[in-house]
């Protein structure tokens, strides 16, 4: 395998396409949004559970491929507990992570998991995979009544 | 790796048509590239195929020597273009086996042919309640151009079903034909299964029902010798950039008197006879459909890949793509966890499939790091991939410049997927 598939593929990634955390719905009042990539066909849901300004719980289903699947678990993980802005600000971040345009190490490490995406910077056409899912939150967040498209 | 394709019983390497690959590939200059380390292996020809030194020379020399505006002026310039220009027509009349030239019309591919026969065809002959018939299979470029003539007319649009191995109903299709149908739309080979459709039977069975046909040969250009009187259907679009051209121009052509009974479809210069505020008078076939200045580059690249293809044995070509088929099929269908997707016994150039636990676009990706280059997705032909039950699938799609060693490379791409997500 070429170092750069290495670097997309990492074991993190694998294992979360293959068992999806918080992979089911939420019950009202929990938001959600929907979110499709017309390019390729992805759609997925996420669901969220605020409680005030927090991020009480968040959820995802759907069909996609290894990168958008691996993107919306690890998400559902990182965003959990987090205050509304938080959650959004790490959104930006995480755009920054996978368009290649993150400055610093220290901003790298305070990605955590979410690093494990940092080598889809590498395949442009794979970008909007690793993005749908948070785009979608953004918009559970917003309570946007649109479903979000990645075009 | 434990990758090992001789578990499966190789075919003969010796195509027994002798057609000459090598030197077919030196023609073709992008396929000695290397992508991602490794040899191109170039599996992408239905969305759009390489060109030939031929094509790019020609677009090249008229740039450089001859361009000008066509039909315009009267220096030399352009009537040398006007004179290149026109003699496409011809070659493109001579290709497509069309009764005569003024029945070609140059437009930008496929998806405008089909746009321009809604729209002007259509406009003129829908009224409510009126059957647009197409087949499941259809690209969105034959779904969705009548979709919005439909939407403006009242008429409906109804869609033929398709068995699992990816052939037309036809007997579904005899039923839904009717006094309420006015036009069929069906594509001559699926770009998403590789079915070469009954077309010319398809054809006589909407006649019956007095409905005019359309058929999309954005996929059989490159592989099946076209002859529209021999199909018997009314209209037949193709592009340009599938059959080793440059991409921006397409053929559409139709019979006499449907095109003269049509109104134009887009006006503009070029299309018109005479221009006043009082009233317009327009061109005779086929510039009343040629609006604006032509992709004139373009159409020049074309006349030079119809001379390319023209020069090459086809009977050679078919019995070569079909052996490469049919032992890609064969190679493909070995590896563990791979469904096909298409399985007619009429195929041609598509192999269409999914890997069990490993998602399509990840699949593209795999193979793309080993220089293989195949589509994965929808193939802008959705309701193929609802049919089925499917997102996404990966396409190998060939051309005549394809060899047995490439589709080797393939299935070792597909062998390092399942490793990958082992």
């Amino acid at each position: 395998m070429s170092r750069d598939l290495d670097e997309l593929y990492q074991s993190v990634i694998l294992d979360h396409n293959k068992s999806p955390r918080n992979f089911h719905e939420l019950p009202p009042p929990a938001r959600h949004a929907d979110g499709h990539n017309p390019l390729c066909g992805d759609r997925l849901t996420v669901w969220v559970d605020t409680d005030g300004d927090t991020v009480r719980e968040v959820a995802f289903l759907g069909n996609g491929c290894a990168i958008s699947k691996a993107s919306a678990s690890l998400m559902t993980a990182a965003v959990k507990g987090k205050s509304r802005a938080e959650a959004i600000a790490l959104a930006d971040e995480f755009q920054k992570l996978v368009t290649g345009r993150l400055e610093g190490a220290a901003e790298r490490k305070a990605l955590g998991k979410l690093q494990a995406l940092g080598g889809v910077s590498e395949f442009p056409i794979r970008v909007k995979c690793a993005s749908l899912a948070w785009h979608t939150l953004k918009a559970a967040l917003a309570n946007a009544p649109e479903p979000v498209s990645t075009e | 790796m434990t990758v090992s394709t001789a578990t499966t019983s190789p075919t003969p390497r010796l195509p027994a048509a002798a057609l000459d690959v090598s030197s077919i590939r030196a023609d073709f200059p992008i396929l000695a590239s290397m992508v991602n380390g490794k040899p191109l292996v170039y599996l992408d020809n239905a969305a759009t195929t390489q060109k030939p030194r031929v094509v790019i020379e020609a677009v090249r020399r008229f740039l450089a020597e001859e361009n000008a505006n066509v039909h315009r002026g009267v220096h030399y310039l352009s009537e040398r273009a006007s004179i290149a220009f026109d003699a496409v027509r011809g070659q493109a009349r001579a290709f497509l086996n069309a009764p005569a030239e003024h029945e070609v019309i140059f437009v930008r591919g496929t998806t405008e042919a089909i746009n321009l026969v809604a729209q002007s065809y259509g406009r003129s002959v829908l009224r409510p309640g009126d059957e647009i018939l197409l087949t499941t299979m259809e690209h969105h470029s034959n779904i969705v151009p009548w979709q919005l003539i439909a939407g403006q007319t009242g008429a409906v649009v109804r869609a033929v079903p398709i068995t699992d191995a990816g052939d037309v109903d036809l007997e579904a299709y005899r039923g839904m034909l009717g006094p309420k149908t006015k036009i069929v739309g069906v594509v001559h080979i699926s770009n998403a299964l590789g079915t070469i459709n009954p077309v010319a039977e398809m054809t006589r069975l909407a006649h019956d029902a007095g409905a005019i046909v359309l058929v999309d040969g954005a996929q059989a250009a490159p592989h099946l010798p076209i002859d529209v009187q021999a199909l018997g259907c009314d209209f037949y679009a193709c592009s340009g950039h599938k059959i080793f051209g440059p991409t921006g121009v397409g053929l559409l052509w139709g019979r006499t008197e449907l095109l003269e009974r049509m109104p134009p479809w887009q006006g503009g210069g070029d299309m018109i006879h005479t221009v006043s505020f009082a009233g317009t008078t327009f061109a005779p076939l086929p510039a009343k459909f040629e609006a604006g200045t032509p992709a004139i580059a373009e159409v020049i690249g074309l006349g030079a890949a119809l001379g390319y293809l023209r020069q090459l044995d086809f009977a050679s070509v078919q019995a070569y793509e079909h052996e490469l088929l049919a032992h890609a099929t064969e190679q493909v269908r070995a590896v563990p966890g791979i469904r096909l997707v298409g399985t007619a016994r009429n195929k041609a150039g598509v192999l269409s499939f999914t890997l069990e636990g490993v998602h399509a676009h990840d699949l593209g990706t795999i193979l793309d790091s080993e220089g293989v280059a195949v589509r994965a997705g929808h193939h802008c032909a959705q309701p193929v991939m609802e049919r089925f039950g499917l997102q996404a699938t990966a396409r190998a799609s060939f051309a005549f410049y394809n060899t047995f060693d490439e589709v080797d490379a393939l299935v070792r791409g597909l062998h390092r997927a399942r490793e990958v997500f082992a």
